[in-house]
């Protein structure tokens, strides 16, 4: 089986890079949000989290 | 500041309920249709466009596209005006995009049965109505970014993200998995070949799943579980990290189709590790689902939309912990091909979709039409005949796909197989199939009751189609962050560039694993035996495309010791480089058919077409006698052959020229060979076979898989 698929990179300089590549950009993304999610003030969180909960009632309600 | 008055489209709204509702009964009763076809195979006899191959790609479409596609429209119109302070940014875009979406759904409801397909699942609409779909999604993704533009409320909440993902994401899916030539008005071949056919279409069958039946789901959690139990959601923070995770890693995790198989074992790997990691995010999002209900659980007692929504999210955990697990290359050689995956989806599509959306559907039913609803007592019927649905649905489902994977894999002392006919595996888990259709049926008059249940609920309510609201305007302030504002808040109050980072992190995934596929296609181990079909074979395959064969049968051995025994030589990535669309199958209700050239005579074929139990008492394929009446259609042979020239098969001048006369001498020669069967010219002796679509068909099946034994296999 790998006999048939080793072939499939070699023309590709370095290919061993792009997993490598990726999982850094991943894991530099991933704690950089981390992070700013973290550093958000919890006035804020709790304003944004209640936006569903806003008064949509309109006013021609039927009540 | 002084706060503007403007309307709410609920009429929108209520156009997507319906046809939610409408499309949801058609979706499931065409799946409960094939589900019987397991057990009664003849019940549909004779009849060529409510046949499985052709019925199967309807029911997936149904309900993926147009029950789930017009529930998250529905939710999507309903909580972005509301979540943004502001009506739709254009009531004409808004009907474009309903009626366009519903005339989609109507030509896909025509088209499949007739055959029309490229095959590529959840893909299969022919080339006419893809372009329609790109349009109508542009339509909508104007209309969304639009209304988000206008919008009177500062931050964008995270249900939107949600809902810009789906939209980014589906457009670059879509194109990219639907590029193909047309050949004529209904028929193209992919712009890719075999193996990377096969990556792009499992990128693109991955992130359907993720983009189309996850991300849309999950924006519309976030807003009706809290607004349902009327508090806020768990984690604010969880939500963010939930969404970037979820969307960067989603994308990589489409290898994890194509374990074992001939694909490059980078890329099998590359699938495996980000489905693993696939669970963190997933969970999370589950986890913050559930914990909304924090202190609110005494209220699920009494409302069945939000037994609705636990179940679901419930759902949701099960088939990300299990899709996960199925990425385990051990696991994966188990489950890949039976009926385990099947199973797995339907937790995902029953629990997860179907059930969150009703439960939205009732909650809407109640606010749109404002009025009590018609009965919670019917509503609370729905859910437990549904859940029972979904385990009936299901549980007969893997146990039989275990069942069938062990019996595949058993070996008599000796080194035979100890099922080695096929067929035994099948019969075994026919009580199984009965059982999964009776699971469907509790599901589907589950959801018959919600129909009802809101039909009244509308009848007895009134109707404001525009809804008056008032809310103060946006001040105007800068572009640019300001002093102690978040980052990430300051990123979500510049739609176009979150919508741009949004696409960039999906494309991350997809970039990196597709190009150095199509971009270095020599790379391909050349198997110089290998050469493009005859025009016959040509024919014949477009008939099994058209047929749907690839929805029961793959053309993909794996490199297994029960596999090499019981099929032959495992399939080579250089045995697929002229096959367009790439035909591997995903699902073995059948037994694979990579190897079937030359395993049997032509007249075996031929008697098995007109009947499967013919020559194998038991079986459970349908009929296909219109193939054996119906003439071959040669009118775009030239055609396709000239197209396939363009897309890169070495078709010769004198093969396109002289096609006509080739096919019909191959046809004349499968006749010949059918004639040396006396029960043949006895029977079909002055029906002038060589010129049916059978004669095709049979010359396809034959060549399969048998150009590496004409050559040694050289690599370069």
């Amino acid at each position: 089986m790998i006999r048939f698929v080793k072939h499939y990179f070699e023309g590709i300089t370095d290919v061993e890079i792009y997993p490598i590549i990726s999982l850094l950009l991943f894991f530099i993304v991933f704690i950089t949000m981390l992070i700013h999610v973290l550093r958000i003030p919890k006035k804020n969180i709790e304003k944004i989290s209640n936006l569903p909960l806003e008064g949509d009632e309109n006013i021609n309600n039927y009540e | 500041m002084e706060k503007e008055q403007f309307y709410y489209d609920n009429k929108i709204v209520k156009l997507f309920l319906i046809a939610t509702i409408a499309w949801g009964i058609v979706g499931m009763t065409v799946g409960l249709m094939v589900a019987f076809l397991f057990n009664f195979p003849n019940y549909m006899e004779g009849i060529s466009w409510l046949s499985f191959g052709r019925l199967r790609p309807l029911h997936t479409n149904a309900v993926i596209f147009a029950f789930v596609g017009n529930g998250f429209f529905v939710g999507m119109y309903y909580s972005m005006q509301r979540l943004l302070k502001t009506r739709m940014f254009s009531d004409t875009l808004s009907k474009i995009h309903f009626w366009g979406w519903q005339l989609i759904i109507v030509a896909a409801a025509i088209t499949l049965p007739l055959g029309l397909t490229s095959s590529k699942e959840y893909a299969e609409l022919e080339w006419p109505i893809d372009i329609a779909i790109t349009l109508i999604w542009v339509v909508m993704g104007i209309n969304m970014i639009g209304t988000i533009i206008k919008r009177r409320q500062r931050h964008i909440y995270v249900a939107i993200w949600f809902y810009i993902a789906t939209f980014v994401t589906i457009a670059v899916l879509h194109i990219f998995n639907n590029l193909e030539l047309p050949v004529s008005a209904f028929k193209s071949y992919s712009v890719y070949a075999g193996v990377q056919d096969a990556m792009v279409q499992w990128w693109y069958g991955h992130n359907a799943v993720a983009f189309f039946l996850t991300t849309p789901i999950l924006g519309l959690m976030y807003y009706f579980v809290p607004k349902a139990a009327n508090r806020p959601v768990y984690s604010y923070r969880l939500s963010i990290v939930h969404f970037w995770s979820l969307i960067f890693i989603y994308i990589w995790a489409g290898p994890h189709h194509l374990l074992y198989t001939a694909l490059p074992e980078w890329a099998q790997n590359l699938g495996t590790v980000f489905s693993i990691m696939l669970i963190f995010p997933s969970w999370g999002g589950m986890i913050n689902g559930l914990l909304t209900l924090r202190g609110a659980w005494d209220k699920v007692r009494e409302s069945a939309v939000l037994k609705f929504f636990v179940v679901a999210i419930t759902g949701y955990g099960m088939s990300t912990f299990e899709g996960p697990m199925l990425s385990f290359k051990s696991l994966n050689a188990i489950g890949h091909y039976t009926d385990w995956i099947v199973a797995h989806v339907h937790i995902g599509t029953l629990a997860w979709n179907g059930f969150l959306v009703a439960g939205m559907l009732y909650w809407l039913a109640t606010k749109l039409w404002k009025t009590e609803l018609y009965s919670t007592k019917l509503a609370n019927a729905h859910f437990w005949i549904g859940t029972l649905g979904i385990l009936f649905y299901s549980i007969p489902l893997y146990v039989a796909g275990f069942t069938q994977a062990l019996m595949w894999k058993d070996f008599n002392p000796d080194g035979t197989l100890v099922y080695g006919n096929f067929l035994e595996t099948v019969t075994q888990i026919l009580p199984m199939y009965a059982m999964r259709a009776f699971g469907g049926t509790l599901y589907l008059t589950g959801f018959i009751l919600l129909a009802y249940n809101i039909y009244k609920t509308a009848k007895a309510g009134s109707t404001v189609e525009d809804e008056l609201v008032e809310a103060a305007p946006l001040k105007v302030i800068s572009k640019r962050r300001l002093a102690g504002e978040g980052w990430h808040s300051w990123l979500e109050r510049r739609t176009v560039l979150f919508t741009i980072l949004t696409t960039v992190a999906i494309l991350i995934g997809g970039a990196i694993e597709i190009i150095p596929l199509i971009v270095v296609p020599s790379n391909i181990p050349k198997i110089t035996s290998v050469k493009p079909y005859t025009p016959l074979e040509l024919e014949g395959r477009d008939i099994y495309i058209r047929e749907g064969c690839n929805n029961c049968h793959s053309q993909m051995i794996r490199p297994f010791r029960s596999e090499v025994e019981r099929y032959g030589e495992y399939s080579k990535a250089g045995e697929f480089v002229y096959d367009r669309p790439f035909l591997w199958g995903s699902k073995r209700t059948g037994p694979d058919l990579h190897r079937i050239g030359g395993k049997y005579n032509d007249n075996w074929h031929f008697n098995h077409m007109f009947d499967p139990r013919l020559t194998s008492p038991g079986s459970m394929m349908p009929r296909y006698p219109w193939l054996l009446t119906d003439d071959l259609d040669v009118s775009d042979t030239e055609a396709k052959m000239k197209g396939l020239v363009t897309l890169g098969t070495p078709y010769t001048q004198f093969e396109i020229d002289k096609a006509l006369f080739l096919l019909r001498n191959q046809a004349e020669e499968v006749e010949k060979n059918l004639r040396q069967d006396p029960e043949f010219v006895k029977n079909y002796g002055d029906s002038n076979m060589e010129t049916k679509e059978i004669v095709a068909l049979i010359a396809y099946l034959q060549r399969l898989g048998t150009d590496i034994k004409k050559g040694e296999t050289a690599q370069n």
